[in-house]
């Protein structure tokens, strides 16, 4: 609690044990008037004191001035106990209301506690603290253990391994050796790093989420623009009917004022849209906090909202739905064992830095030694001619195969496949191929079960690999062969096939994808950790680049907007029943007050429910 | 020109609501989001006269809740 909420509760519970004395004082007439006047002051004094300076800005229905009108209406018909204690738990609640709205404020930016504060240099052979956006691009710096990364860079000295719950929420530390590219915002566990900086503070990943996070709050969803419209309308349409309920049954059935003005006097106490205007924002909020929570970056409360109804759902494949990185996932030997095939392919192969060479020296194990080979010709499009301990050896595909007339037989596999053939002679082949991620088909699955009705692969690979890969993760459509235009186009296609209410989503890695992220109705990007390209286009950013977050997404999503439904609910039932029952005399301003802040703290508690996933 | 400012003792969501509407019915403002829940302005406004449509939101706060002080 801040030092001005205790002041207003210690205020509060003054005048509450006050009331209770002047309750019990044997006074009568003037001096009970005079003892309650002054209870109600003290009570009340800011909340007239406000009332009185906005009325002279012209604020007719603000809400201090109302809960002042209703009060004071309560003391002229000679209700006393009433005014005073209307205004008491008007107080209680606007207490209540600012320490749960301060408290949910907090868990959120606690949530966001990554933006460091310092970055270590060294001067003069010592490590002191300096502001990190004093820091340029190429100096280094030192982490210390239990420190967060301040800027993002590459780590030039030391071992270490990294906590990166804070950006991703996954819990598994990661290693952190010299090479290693660090992302500013997580956390150093162990050891002390020497990393030169690449990019300036304002650059950093670190910057960039929070800006994010910080600014989602201004794309505001639909429910939010609602509310607002509606806060508009309700004060004045409930100021007006208060009016009607005090003049007009007097006058024309012509009885007496002092019931009629205590029915309106109740309106007038439930006439503030509080309860929604907070907690409506405050759900969405929480909800991108708590995705955040799980390392998804959501842009805006109007994407939050949308991707509840998300129906179809449109994926990239490659870096998307798999690994974008080549592996050999299968040696087929033809009559000589499989290291000794390996061993031909990434001898021959020594010399290049294509994706696919690096993979072939990689399942072999070992460094080739490069002395073994000579005369290296690359032969474009087809593949490698060297010589190896003095044998002619080739490398490449079907193509190469047909033309050095070997006899070669296709894999049965899908991938891309690399044949070798030594004097001539065919030697096997090994398989290369992009593997699914680890949790890809899981998450396709979790997708339907959350109510996905359509999934589709788009891809730029083979017939082959797209259709391949699309039945082992069970997606229900498969587009190969596309060129990036050719996405948009089916895109398009999809975009019209749909019903209007649902949402199409795509997901792609960000890289050559942004037209397809800002066509769909909502763009999701794989590859946050490092790549800037995916946190400028798309609307959900996917820290980690698991695709299951997806479903973690849409769970959160789902979750905020039961919460802002349920509160909406609540809030108009509660005022509608009140104002109903106050205009047939039914109600008190008891219920009155609790319609109006018990109300609104009942919906911010549970909007405080988002925040948690 | 999009710029941020924040506001302190900003109490109540209502209060930015109409805020909001005030602020957005200056001339020359081209879109302005107030959160009641991060404490911010985010105006978008033009350039030339940015300064002058300031002063003027400063002002149309100020009618809504006197309590609310923008950091220029």
């Amino acid at each position: 609690m801040s030092r001005k909420q205790k002041k207003t509760l210690y205020r509060i519970l003054a005048s509450g044990i006050l009331l209770v004395v002047a309750f019990l004082a044997p006074v009568e007439g003037w001096e009970r008037f005079g003892l309650f006047l002054i209870l109600y002051i003290l009570v009340g004094w800011d909340v007239l004191w406000k009332a009185a300076r906005n009325i002279f800005y012209g604020q007719v229905f603000d809400e201090n001035f109302l809960m002042s009108v209703a009060t004071l209406g309560a003391f002229a018909i000679g209700e006393y106990p009433e005014g005073v204690a209307v205004m008491l738990f008007y107080q209680v609640g606007e207490l209540f209301q600012s320490v749960a709205v301060g408290r949910s404020r907090k868990s959120i930016s606690a949530l966001m506690d990554i933006r460091p504060d310092y970055a270590n240099i060294q001067k003069d052979g010592q490590l002191v603290q300096v502001d990190p956006e004093q820091i340029k691009v190429g100096e280094e710096i030192w982490v210390k253990a239990g420190e967060k990364v301040p800027l993002d860079g590459v780590v030039l000295e030391g071992s270490s391994f990294l906590d990166t719950a804070a950006l991703t929420g996954e819990s598994v530390p990661r290693r952190a050796e010299p090479g290693t590219q660090l992302i500013s915002g997580c956390v150093n566990q162990t050891g002390l790093l020497r990393v030169q900086v690449t990019k300036t503070f304002g650059e950093s990943t670190v910057s960039k989420i929070l800006d994010l996070v910080e600014n989602s709050s201004s794309k505001k969803a639909k429910a939010e623009h609602f509310i607002t419209k509606f806060a508009k309308y309700y004060t004045p349409a409930v100021v007006y009917g208060a009016l009607a309920l005090a003049v007009l049954p007097p006058l024309i059935l012509g009885e007496g004022w002092s019931q009629w003005i205590h029915r309106a006097l109740i309106f007038l106490v439930i006439s503030c849209p509080c309860a929604l205007v907070i907690s409506v924002p405050l759900s969405f909020f929480g909800g991108i906090g708590g995705a955040s929570k799980q390392g998804v970056l959501v842009k805006g409360g109007n994407y939050l909202e949308a991707l509840a109804q998300a129906g179809v759902m449109v994926f990239d494949k490659t870096g998307t739905l798999t690994k974008g990185e080549f592996q050999v996932t299968a040696v087929h030997p033809n009559n000589v064992d499989s290291q000794r095939l390996l061993e031909l392919a990434a001898l021959a192969e020594s010399y290049s830095s294509h994706p696919i060479s690096r993979s072939l020296k990689e399942a072999y194990g070992k460094t080739p030694d490069s002395n073994r080979v000579s005369q290296v010709e690359e032969l474009a499009g087809k593949g490698i001619r060297a010589v190896v301990d003095k044998q002619l050896v080739w490398v490449g595909n079907d193509k190469l195969m047909e033309e050095q007339k070997v006899q070669w037989h296709p894999c049965h596999k899908v991938g891309t496949t690399v044949h070798v053939a030594v004097d001539g002679v065919y030697m096997g082949h090994i398989l290369i191929s992009d593997q699914p991620k680890p949790d890809a088909a899981e998450a396709v699955q979790a997708l339907k079960n959350l109510g996905i009705r359509k999934t589709v692969m788009l891809t730029g690979d083979s017939k082959a690999v797209g259709e391949h890969v699309a039945q082992e993760l069970g997606l229900d459509e498969v587009h190969t062969q596309l060129l990036p235009g050719d996405k948009v186009e089916q895109v398009e296609r999809l975009l019209k096939e749909k019903s209007p209410k649902e949402k199409l989503v795509f997901v792609g890695d960000g890289v050559n994808d942004a037209p397809v992220l800002s066509r769909a109705d909502i763009g999701i990007a794989m590859g946050a950790l490092g790549s800037d390209a995916a946190i400028e286009a798309a609307d959900i950013v996917l820290m980690d680049d698991q695709p299951s977050k997806i479903a973690v997404a849409i769970e959160v999503s789902k979750k905020t907007l039961r919460i802002v439904k349920q509160n909406i609910v609540f809030a108009l039932g509660v005022k509608g029943l009140v104002l109903l029952l106050g205009a047939f005399g039914m109600a008190n301003m008891w219920e009155a007050v609790f319609a109006d802040v018990g109300v609104s703290v009942i919906a911010i508690l549970n909007a405080s429910r988002a925040l948690r996933t | 020109m999009k710029k941020q400012f924040k506001m302190v003792d900003l109490d109540c969501a209502n209060c930015a609501a109409k805020m909001e509407e005030a602020v957005r019915k200056i001339p020359g403002v081209q879109s302005v989001t107030i959160s009641f829940l991060t404490q911010k302005m985010t105006i978008e406004a033009d350039e030339d006269q940015f300064e002058q449509i300031m002063k003027q939101a400063v002002k149309a706060c100020k009618k809504v809740d006197a309590d609310c002080q923008i950091q220029l």
